[in-house]
């Protein structure tokens, strides 16, 4: 065989390997998909591969009313969101007296700050645990919105700590000399100039908090204030294990928000996301 | 313009309130935890008592902890290995091989990072499943004739654990070949071309100039990796449940169990301690493979 030949058969053997990659990423979802539209005897008369053979919108029915998807749903939105306000005007504050400003105790509390990216959330647990049942704050939205702010700050901090590092103190110190008032300061000049930091905070966190299972299951069990993720989780002994539309109808209406999402803001989540990783 | 800086009220009023939140719900139970674990029993019942290091002390004799910290070990070694080899694998393939539609190509393998776990555990487990009817993998396995290899992957001990590594290395793989690849494209290709032009095959060019580059960024990648693993909890409660029995059952997991269901709030405490030493003195020795970070 000459050696174009060769070449020619590597490239396309490569070009088979990424598209046996993309299947493999691809395919599980997409049979997600096609499963949620399947009438219950699919699921048993033919095997599991088979495309569905008609949309059954039932399944999203079902799982939105009888699963009580629509509360969890609404729950994780208002959590979410509710916890990104919070963690945005903490992080970008603390951040920007730990940089910006002058003060005695500014190296230990950027230390006492990062520490908390260390730590594993089941090693707080137990005493969070506590400290909610004296307050009252268990099974509540409060307490719970409390705790992923909490649980963010360390982190938000840090990555926007680091973008305050490279913007220049003569951008500040021009506006101190234009006679702007610190919080002038911070609403005018800071936070315009602070735009991608937040996006990529707001991106993180919005993951961290839609995707958070151990605090709602552990603080807020009352299944007025479930999470999507504890429905999903305690889904199958509420619904059955036979249903399986219903099931896959559920996960999907949990994966659409990070879905359109990541398909809207594409760079951003991406970068967002690996952001932590590529400064650590 | 020091004034303004040195503003005292402003200072509080930006720090403060975040100080406050964080140290209640973060440290105070860090400490608190550290604290609990020097006691016995159920805390603010009558059964509490002060024990010293009888809890720490259990932990060598307890079957159940030493079971469930092999588990979580094997799981860390097997994850953290698939994910840093796949990702970065996935890296050189997005740099070398993939010439067309590139940027769809790694939206597509970073798509599964964004899923919440618990839907992508539910995927998996219809995926994994045999009964009532066959899953994905064994619908697929009969389909092309493999019928033998058809079994309860998440059912039975011998294979739990691996089906939960490898749907757990199967989500990350995008995260770690997009750090990875950004590392590869601050490579300049003068480098990689002069490699090339003295005579450089890919695996001699991967293991003299790429890996000795790539260093950092994959130490840090096993870090993320690392302490991701450690704290596992919500993919193998949320695809096996610990199950079967207690082969995928995780230090975070019983821990769990330990002081929310048999409610010993003084032995789940130096449980929960135990997790954090690991994530922290295991993730400074990986640290201590990226030469340059520690100059």
């Amino acid at each position: 065989m000459s050696s174009k030949n060769t070449r020619k058969l590597a490239e396309a053997l490569k070009t088979v390997l990424i598209v046996v990659i993309v299947l493999v990423f691809l395919y599980p979802l997409f049979w997600m998909v096609t499963a949620s539209f399947k009438q219950p005897t699919e699921f048993v008369s033919k095997p599991a591969y088979a495309l569905n053979s008609g949309f059954y919108f039932q399944n999203y029915v079902d799982a939105w009313t009888r699963g009580h998807m629509s509360v969890y749903f609404v729950n994780s939105l208002i959590n979410t969101l509710l916890s990104l306000v919070l963690i945005v005007i903490f992080s970008v504050t603390i951040s920007f007296a730990l940089t910006k400003m002058q003060w005695k105790l500014k190296g230990f509390m950027a230390a006492y700050f990062g520490f908390g990216i260390m730590v594993p959330v089941a090693t707080t647990l137990i005493p969070l645990a506590q400290i909610f049942q004296k307050t009252g704050l268990y099974n509540t939205r409060t307490g719970l919105v409390l705790v992923y702010t909490a649980s963010a700050i360390s982190f938000s901090v840090y990555l926007i700590t680091g973008y305050l590092r490279a913007l220049p103190d003569e951008i500040i110190e021009a506006g101190i000399v234009d006679g702007c008032s610190i919080y002038r300061l911070m609403i005018d000049i800071v936070l315009p100039l602070m735009k991608n930091a937040i996006i990529t905070v707001l991106v993180i966190q919005f993951f961290f908090k839609w995707n958070d299972l151990i605090y709602s299951m552990t603080f807020a069990s009352k299944s007025s204030l479930k999470t999507m993720q504890t429905g999903l989780l305690y889904f199958e002994n509420e619904f059955g294990s036979k249903n399986w539309g219903a099931i896959f109808a559920s996960v999907s209406i949990s994966v659409m928000p990070m879905l359109f999402m990541y398909l809207a803001l594409n760079k951003a989540v991406i970068e967002g996301m690996t952001a932590g990783a590529v400064k650590g | 313009m020091n004034q303004v800086l040195r503003d005292k009220k402003a200072i509080a009023a930006f720090v403060v309130p975040g100080l406050i939140l964080y140290t209640l719900l973060v440290i105070l139970p860090i400490v608190w935890s550290g604290y609990y674990s020097f006691f016995d029993g159920t805390a603010g019942m009558k059964n509490w008592a002060f024990a010293g290091l009888k809890n720490y002390g259990k932990l060598f004799k307890d079957k159940n902890f030493l079971n469930s910290l092999s588990v979580n070990m094997r799981y860390v070694l097997m994850v953290t290995a698939g994910q840093v080899f796949f990702g970065l694998l996935m890296a050189l393939i997005f740099k070398f091989w993939v010439k067309k539609f590139g940027a769809l190509v790694r939206t597509i393998v970073f798509f599964p990072v964004v899923l919440p776990t618990v839907a992508v555990a539910q995927l998996f487990a219809k995926i994994y499943e045999i009964q009532p009817h066959y899953g994905l993998l064994n619908s697929l396995l009969a389909g092309v004739g493999l019928e033998s290899w058809v079994q309860p992957w998440i059912g039975k001990s011998s294979t739990a654990l691996g089906a939960l590594a490898a749907m757990d290395i199967w989500v990350a793989i995008g995260f770690y070949s997009v750090i990875i690849y950004g590392a590869l494209l601050d490579i300049s290709n003068e480098i990689i071309e002069a490699a090339q032009i003295d005579g450089c095959n890919g695996l001699q060019l991967f293991l003299h100039i790429l890996a000795p580059l790539l260093r950092p960024i994959l130490v840090t990648c096993v870090i993320f990796s690392f302490t991701g693993t450690v704290k596992m909890f919500e993919s193998a409660l949320a695809l096996t449940g610990g199950g079967p029995g207690t082969a995928t059952r995780s230090l975070s997991m019983y821990m769990y169990d330990t002081a929310f269901t048999y409610m010993k709030t003084g032995y789940g405490s130096t449980i929960a301690l135990v997790i954090f030493l690991i994530c922290v003195v295991g993730s400074r020795i990986i640290r201590f493979f990226d030469w340059d970070y520690r100059k």
